[in-house]
């Protein structure tokens, strides 16, 4: 019903620019000079139809589901819902929808039967209303657009008029996301705070949401501190720092300086590779070969490494920043000035020690950018240390023991069924907020560094 | 200063500077040549591990693009299974029959023994034969050849992962077992053609069936769902902050805030997607349609910036021109230099892409490593993707998942390689000198 819908849009659409341009024709053959070309005229009607029936659409499909279920609730018979939880309710609801859908569990009261009838019911009106709506509100459209058509409407104005507002439209979706980012993560987050207060959360040492803990015992056991867990990301990314940054600025230098050409083209984007893998590869290789190799070397001079130790899960996604920080080290020496380069030259330096007293300083700035962008990335990294690095929050620092991360207890408390009323769930989103704001900061501190930078040199 | 001058100048003198070049000249080159040493080792290193990593997936995901089949004669027992059943019926114990007569030896009345015997069939085996039977019922009380997939172990054991020389206790397959595949294997009834299973099945609990059709189809209709909402967005967005927006203070912001969404971890997105689409707009939980409106606004991004530097490209003498004959600036826009500048957004769109096709982390907050046995015929139906499907084979406990999991990356990477290979032709088919 919905394709439907969309394909009759589309049709009355076409239709219209056929009309309309039809009539700009017929116009411009009567003799009459037209303002704007026939095209235009007919854009015009396209526009006028598709675009508002087309968000009248979209607006329809997002609040029908919401609505049926609502008017589903309130339809059923009294007294049965007496006492029910949101949870339940949610449950009822559920039930009542797998019904519809012809997934009977046990028996079911009759009244639920009814109201997957109605839901039903229902649904199939909405969709035959939809059209309805469709079909009138694109013809009044068309109406109207081809009684515009004259030699003096300024067509091509108010077409471009409409697509100018599409397309500030499409800019502030990125806005709109970010927005609706910073409002999602606030929301949960502050229903996360009025069951942990702020303080437990930020400053406590333990975290074991995993166990169920009746509201008033939350607090005194301080179940909710991201300390540990915030700790394990930073040894992670400490780890992944170590192997990242030392790889990464040699074979920036080496590439920018001492590669031949031929080399240099090479090995470029074979190191892109290494960024272009998906991260749940990385995970799956760290498990499957860095792991037990860290572990058998470990045992081998007598360690003992945890399975899933924090060096495998950091080590691997040092191996993903590698390209990250050798191409931004790699850009930042190439921006450094040539007449400091041929300067040093001149007075005798060794190639070697122009680059590591001259160009590498200067880089310095650029270089420390990309390398903040490489530890926010490291920080929100995800896959990797979900597959690799452990689940319990433990506070330590070394990096042989197994720690968890902060993405990582996001996503091991949001799989499988949530619901958006226990804080365990809502710890997730606190989690996340914390997340979002840490590598934003570290984001904006980075980007301030190049346009810095930059603006030395330009 | 005055006093001690001449004193070391007088030492100066007696060296020429020429010397004092030579004499450290030799430290000077070693250290040039340690710095291209460690350089080429950092290089060396990375690469490397790069072979590694490939080089680890390709030996233990080959096994999996091979699956050791049996070929079996079932008599199907009217007693077991009539006509008016179906399609129900007695199917294990047809095959159980049938597996007896390979092991005359075999006591049939000892059911521990027999539901070994049976256990070297997949657990699809009986789910084959129902099919077939259900499609013909003449076949009843008839003799059929029956090809099945060998379960796990024994499909382990053929593959040679299983060392028939370390100790029974330490095996996973029991000295009987070989002993029963040997003699199968000696009749000739085992073969081990290739996995067509991988491609064409969805997910399933035994190794043996589990296949990526659900995932494939999951990961499809998630990156059309991308595709159809950021490339028209991304485009529309970079067209006007490239060339309509005044520089002032409010487009700014729009730019500063592009740029901060293409560096927020992948797991806010999920987080976003989770609550607005999911808890506030109440849509269905697993969907590739969520999925892919997640991975959209994560793409949006990296479509404007590659769209923004396609339309930088293009030279200033082509928009005069347009502007000289007396186009409008929206007609010097979409006519002439969003034409030219196609080929370079194209490019930006397929890496866009195939970053998304990547993604987990949003795509595991939104319910998409659901356990899923049959694929999505629309966007609204629950489904894996590629990548959350290589996540929740990597969990799986059994022995056979690993070169599954294995199989299906070289699969995603045989993806993302296909689409940067088109996107790499395309930016040098099109690419123009001006």
């Amino acid at each position: 019903m919905t394709l439907l819908a969309f394909l009759l849009l589309f049709a009355a659409a076409i239709v219209g620019y056929m009309f309309n341009r039809r009539a700009a024709r017929l116009i411009r053959q009567g003799g009459a000079r037209l303002h704007s070309l026939t095209g235009f005229h007919g854009m015009f009607a396209l526009l006028v139809v598709l675009v508002p029936v087309f968000v009248l659409i979209i607006v329809w499909l997002l609040f029908q589901g919401p609505a049926i279920n609502a008017l589903v609730m309130s339809g059923l018979p009294d007294g049965v819902l007496d006492g029910m939880g949101t949870g339940e309710l949610q449950l009822v609801l559920a039930e009542i929808q797998s019904l519809s859908a012809g997934r009977a569990f046990g028996t079911p009261e009759d009244w639920k039967i009814d109201a997957a009838t109605n839901l039903l019911d229902y649904r199939a009106t909405a969709a035959w209303l939809l059209v309805i709506v469709v079909v009138s509100s694109a013809l009044a459209l068309m109406l109207y657009a081809r009684r515009k058509v004259s030699a003096e409407f300024r067509a091509r104005q108010r077409v471009e008029a409409i697509i100018s507002g599409l397309m500030v439209f499409c800019s502030v979706v990125a806005v709109f996301t970010t927005i609706g980012i910073v409002a999602a993560l606030a929301f949960e987050t502050f229903k996360f705070l009025s069951m942990v207060p702020l303080s437990e959360f930020l400053f406590g040492l333990n975290w074991e949401p995993q166990i169920p803990i009746r509201e008033d015992q939350i607090a005194a056991e301080g179940a909710f501190g991201i300390v540990p867990v915030f700790l394990g990301t930073i040894v992670i990314a400490t780890v992944a720092m170590f192997i990242a940054l030392p790889v990464g600025l040699l074979t920036a230098i080496y590439l920018n300086e001492f590669a031949p050409r031929k080399v240099r083209e090479v090995v470029k984007p074979v190191l892109e590779i290494l960024s272009g893998v998906p991260t749940v590869v990385y995970g799956f290789f760290a498990i499957l070969v860095v792991a037990p190799a860290i572990r058998s070397f470990g045992q081998s001079i007598g360690l003992d490494v945890a399975p899933n130790t924090a060096l495998a899960a950091g080590g691997v996604m040092g191996l993903m920043l590698i390209p990250f920080i050798s191409s931004f080290a790699d850009d930042a020496l190439t921006a450094v000035p040539r007449s400091l380069r041929d300067g040093a030259l001149a007075l005798g330096a060794t190639r070697a020690e122009t680059m590591l007293n001259v160009l590498f300083p200067a880089a310095i700035p650029g270089i420390v950018g990309g390398v903040l962008l490489a530890v926010s990335r490291a920080i929100g990294e995800t896959m990797i240390v979900v597959m690799a690095a452990g689940l319990i929050a433990k506070l330590t620092i070394n990096p042989l023991d197994s720690v968890t991360a902060v993405t990582v207890q996001i996503v091991t408390l949001l799989i499988g069924d949530t619901s958006f009323d226990n804080p365990k769930t809502l710890a997730a989103f606190a989690l996340g907020m914390v997340l979002f704001i840490v590598t934003l900061l570290i984001n904006i501190l980075a980007l301030r560094i190049v346009r810095k930078y930059r603006e030395i040199y330009d | 200063m005055t006093d001690t001058t001449p004193t070391t100048g007088g030492l100066r003198t007696t060296q020429t500077t020429d010397e004092l070049v030579r004499a450290s000249l030799k430290r000077r080159n070693r250290k040039q040549v340690l710095i291209q040493a460690l350089g080429l080792g950092a290089i060396i290193f990375a690469i490397g591990m790069l072979g590694i990593l490939v080089a680890s997936l390709v030996s233990s995901g080959r096994h999996a693009f091979t699956q050791t089949h049996i070929e079996i004669e079932v008599f199907v027992d009217p007693e077991e299974i009539s006509v008016e059943g179906l399609p129900r019926g007695g199917f294990r114990d047809v095959l159980s029959a049938a597996m007896a007569v390979y092991f005359p030896k075999a006591d049939t009345g000892d059911r521990a023994a027999m539901r070994e015997l049976t256990t070297m069939l997949s657990d699809g085996a009986q789910f084959t034969l129902r099919d077939m039977i259900v499609a013909d019922p003449s076949l009843i009380g008839q003799t059929v050849t029956l090809r099945v997939p060998m379960s796990d172990p024994y499909d382990q054991l053929n593959k040679g992962l299983v060392a028939r020389d370390t100790p029974e206790e330490l095996r996973r397959v029991n000295d009987a077992a070989i002993e029963r595949f040997d003699r199968l294997d000696s009749l000739g009834a085992i073969s081990r053609p290739l996995n067509w299973a991988l491609v064409a099945n969805a997910d399933s609990r035994f190794p043996e069936l589990a296949g990526l059709k659900g995932a494939l189809v999951g990961s499809f209709w998630a990156l059309l769902v991308c595709f159809v909402i950021a490339f028209p967005l991304g485009i529309g967005a970079a067209i006007y902050l490239e060339e309509f927006a005044p520089k002032n203070k409010i487009s700014d912001f729009i730019e500063v805030n592009i740029n901060n969404l293409a560096a927020v971890p992948s797991v806010v997105f999920g987080l976003l997607a989770l609550a607005v689409f999911i808890g506030w707009f109440g849509m269905p939980r697993s969907a590739p349609i969520v999925g892919g409106m997640a991975l959209a606004l994560m793409t949006m991004p990296t479509i404007i910036i590659a769209t923004r530097a396609a339309l930088k490209a293009v030279p200033p003498s082509i928009r005069e021109a347009a502007l000289g004959v007396g186009a409008s600036k929206h007609q010097v826009v979409f006519d002439h230099v969003l034409p030219l500048a196609m080929p370079g957004i194209m490019t930006g769109t397929i890496i866009g892409l195939a970053q998304a096709l990547g993604e987990t982390a949003p795509l595991l907050l939104i319910g998409m490593n659901a356990f899923i046995t049959s694929a999505a015929s629309t966007p609204f139906d629950s489904a894996t993707a590629l990548p959350t499907q290589i996540f929740i084979w990597a969990d799986s406990p059994e022995r056979g998942f690993v070169s599954r999991t294995s199989a299906a990356i070289l699969v995603l990477l045989a993806f993302l390689i296909t689409m940067n290979s088109i996107a790499i032709y395309l930016r040098s088919r099109f690419a123009r000198k001006w």
